[in-house]
């Protein structure tokens, strides 16, 4: 458009001036409605996974109360797409879980493990469940020294001394609700999680009585959160898992 | 999984015809000239064969059926529900004894031709042979050699688990007789060879119709409504009309539209989700672009369909409580009116997954949730929520109720007790 030029006459540039402005007011304002119609959506990765976060919290840092969704902020990311790889096959199950990773390609999954693994955030407190005070000292004495006479090692022989995990696939058992933990104990017994193939899990749930699995779960659900959440590095695992323990899915996938 | 309608017999009687026919036409042994054998057998392993054959069988998603979850691609015993029961797909891997390491091409084609099995049994359809048999001679050629060239997985088939009267498999006989027809496609020399290769693909290999046309209640296709719509049963998902014509599902689609859904799983008219969503992924994304064009080329031609009839307005009430929740819960990603956001979030005005006949895709979308399929055109799609937990059997009608009556939407309202039966559907 031209706004003045030789030979003009005023009122033509008043006129040209006017329209001029009644132009970049029509654009802005079909901008501004534009803007308040169409929502701008961030490219982020945060935006991408919104359904994640539906269940199991902004940042991945689970829900407040006894919940069966478990945290996924911090956990190692090889042992993220571990089992986002188990529930898309079949050896974990939770149906809108399921239904949600159908659709991802590994690269996707490896992004979305790494993206949740790398968040920072603090632990909810977990309620404390109504125990007794013989099922929690069991439950400690578990974690801490296994029972030889049945062949558990204790938890933390495998889950680290801090029992925040260890690098790359063992996930912590810090900040799990109690129904959470034991949902997968007996998950185990029944074999309906069977992410490592035969080992580890399988055979460690197998080994415990009931009263075994409710101990472990309540005493692990009552710990204070650790002061530092991160998994420990591989270096930290430096006693041989037991010959029956092959962690990760090779034995699964052949 | 895909759970598929399977036209078996549908009673008793049936089934008693089938044994009579079944002892009374003897069951053929395929006719080969043994030069012709030697000469298909002497082709299988050229490399360019093989290869056209791995991408034939990605046009018909033959993996999806028979490779099991986190099981060997191609291995079989992936349980396909039916209303009738559940058939596995077999192994077609080459190993001698569970798979068809011992076949000839012969056996090959009349299984993927005839739906007949090698040792002469009548094959359920749920194997889309009612599609396949329209393959061509040379494509079902390039198949077997590509199955042939796989490591062979020894996996052994399982038994199908069908109700009687269906689990007597030569009922089969007198349900073939009543609704297939065997042949190869034959061009329509009227039509461009662009419109030929999409009818072929459509029709044939990539089976459209096995989801999008409705079936009665044997299982068979209504030819009469060939791509225009069904209710894939024991799945509960609805495979829209496929029509781009006035009145039909994809009315207002380009081709352009058509091409960006079947290859990326997202376009600026929808985006693929439940079973389409495995198509895409599995299937169509590997497509050509010739292919693709083809495929659109021919959808356009479908004709255009009756206009419905004006459905029942929700309750003004109803309506307005279904506004609330979209704009508290849907309206920052699909937009104030329905229009999405281009290449990220559909737009549910004038989207024919919302406004299908059952209401079953909105519903279930608002159920589930989820992300279209992660494709090489598409690698990071966004996501929706699963509101299953946080909205009740009623906000749910009502919010789809809401998106289905708004902008342009007019269709027929869902209960909330369709809402409760869908809630409990499996999603495998
Ligand atoms: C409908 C709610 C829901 C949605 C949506 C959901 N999850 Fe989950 N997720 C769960 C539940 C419940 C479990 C525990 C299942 C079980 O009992 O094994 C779980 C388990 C997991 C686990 C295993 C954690 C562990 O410590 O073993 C991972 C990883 C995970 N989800 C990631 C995701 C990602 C990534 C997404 C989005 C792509 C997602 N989830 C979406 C509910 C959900
Ligand atoms: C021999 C090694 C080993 C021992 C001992 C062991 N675990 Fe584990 N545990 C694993 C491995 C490996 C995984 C993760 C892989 C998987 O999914 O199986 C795991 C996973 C878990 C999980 C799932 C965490 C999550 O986020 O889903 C829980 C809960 C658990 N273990 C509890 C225990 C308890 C309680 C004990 C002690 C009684 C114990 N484990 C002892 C190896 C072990
Ligand atoms: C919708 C699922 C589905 C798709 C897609 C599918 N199949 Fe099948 N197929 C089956 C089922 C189920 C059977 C077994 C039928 C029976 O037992 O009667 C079968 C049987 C077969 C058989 C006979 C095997 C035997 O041991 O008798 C062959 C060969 C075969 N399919 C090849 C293919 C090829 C090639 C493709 C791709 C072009 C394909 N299938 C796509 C489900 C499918
Ligand atoms: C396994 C069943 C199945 C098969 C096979 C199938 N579809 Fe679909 N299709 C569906 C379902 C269910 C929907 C509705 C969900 C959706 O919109 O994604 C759908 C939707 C569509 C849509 C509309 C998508 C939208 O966003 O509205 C198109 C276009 C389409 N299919 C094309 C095809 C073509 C072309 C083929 C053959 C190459 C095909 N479909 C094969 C089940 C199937
Ligand atoms: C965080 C963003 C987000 C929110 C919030 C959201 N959706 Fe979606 N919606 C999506 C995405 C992404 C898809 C595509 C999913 C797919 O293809 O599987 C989708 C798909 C759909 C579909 C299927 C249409 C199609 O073509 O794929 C319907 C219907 C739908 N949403 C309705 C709703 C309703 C109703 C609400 C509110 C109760 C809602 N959505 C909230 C992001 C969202």
């Amino acid at each position: 458009m031209k706004l003045y030029n030789d030979g003009m006459n005023p009122h033509d540039f008043v006129r040209e001036t006017t329209r001029a402005a009644a132009a970049l007011f029509a654009f802005g304002a079909a901008n501004a409605l534009y803007a308040a119609a169409v929502p701008t959506v961030p490219d982020t990765m945060q935006q991408r996974v919104a359904a994640c976060a539906s269940c199991h919290g902004a940042h991945g840092e689970g829900l407040p109360g006894d919940v069966k969704i478990p945290r996924l902020a911090g956990k190692p990311a090889a042992y993220l797409l571990q089992q986002l790889q188990s529930f898309q096959d079949g050896r974990r199950h939770h149906a809108p879980m399921e239904y949600v990773v159908r659709q991802l390609s590994p690269a996707y999954l490896q992004q979305i493990a790494d993206y949740f693994s790398a968040q920072q955030v603090p632990f909810h407190p977990q309620p404390v469940p109504a125990t007794s005070a013989d099922a929690l000292r069991r439950g400690e004495q578990l974690v801490h020294h296994g029972d030889p006479a049945r062949g558990i090692p204790s938890c933390e022989s495998c889950h680290g001394s801090t029992l925040t995990g260890v690098q790359p696939l063992m996930p912590g058992l810090t900040g799990l609700s109690y129904a959470y933990i034991q949902a997968q104990l007996d998950a185990w017994r029944t074999h309906q999680r069977s992410s490592d193939g035969p080992g580890c899990m399988t055979v460690v749930a197998n080994r415990m009585t009931v009263g075994d699995v409710t101990a472990v779960s309540a005493w692990l659900a009552s710990q204070p959160p650790p002061a530092n959440p991160h998994p420990l590095p591989a270096s930290a695992q430096t006693e041989p898992l037991p010959g029956w323990c092959v962690v990760g899915n090779e034995e699964a996938r052949r | 999984m895909k759970r598929w309608i399977m036209g078996a017999a549908g009673v008793l009687l049936l089934a008693v015809i089938g044994v009579g026919a079944w002892l009374f036409v003897p069951a053929r042994a395929p006719q080969v000239v043994p030069a012709q054998a030697q000469a298909d057998a002497a082709k299988l392993h050229d490399p360019a064969l093989i290869e056209r054959g791995a991408y034939l069988a990605k046009l018909g998603d033959c993996a999806a059926c028979h490779t099991t979850r986190g099981g060997a691609p191609y291995a079989g015993g992936r349980p396909l529900t039916t209303p009738f029961g559940e058939v596995s797909a077999p192994n077609i891997t080459p190993d001698a004894a569970t798979g068809i390491g011992a076949w000839h091409f012969a056996d090959f084609w009349r299984a993927l031709h005839e739906g007949i099995g090698r040792h002469g049994q009548p094959l359920y359809p749920v194997f889309s042979y009612t599609s396949f048999t329209k393959v061509s001679r040379d494509d079902a050629l390039a198949l077997f050699a590509y199955l042939k060239s796989l490591p062979p997985v020894q996996q052994p088939a399982r038994a199908p688990e069908l109700q009687f009267p269906y689990s007597v498999r030569q009922g089969l006989v007198a349900w073939r007789a009543l609704y297939f027809q065997p042949g190869e496609y034959q061009p329509d020399p009227k039509q461009s060879p662009e419109w030929n290769r999409g009818a072929y693909l459509v029709e044939g290999l990539g089976h459209c119709n096995e989801c999008h046309t409705t079936r009665n209640a044997f299982g068979a296709m209504d030819e009469e409504r060939r791509l225009a719509g069904g209710q894939i049963p024991a799945q509960s998902w609805y495979a829209p009309d496929l029509s781009m014509q006035p009145g039909g599902g994809l009315a207002g689609w380009s081709q352009q539209e058509i091409v960006a859904l079947l290859k990326t799983g997202t376009s600026t008219k929808g985006s693929a989700f439940g079973p389409m969503a495995d198509v895409v992924r599995l299937s169509t994304q590997h497509m050509n672009d010739a292919d693709l064009a083809a495929v659109a080329v021919y959808l356009q031609s479908l004709p255009p369909r009756q206009p419905v009839a004006a459905a029942p307005v929700v309750r003004a009430s109803d309506h307005a409580h279904g506004g609330e929740l979209y704009a508290k819960r849907c309206a920052d990603c699909h937009g104030d009116n329905g229009q999405g956001v281009a290449g990220t979030y559909p737009p549910l005005d004038d989207n024919t997954s919302v406004t299908e006949p059952t209401g079953i895709n909105a519903v279930r979308s608002v159920l589930l949730g989820g992300f279209a399929p992660a494709t090489a055109g598409n690698p990071q799609p966004y996501s929706m929520p699963p509101f299953a937990q946080s909205l009740s059997d009623t906000e749910v009608a009502a919010v789809v109720n809401y998106v289905r009556q708004s902008w342009g939407n007019h269709a027929a309202p869902v209960a909330a007790g369709d809402v409760s039966r869908l809630r409990h559907t499996p999603v495998d």
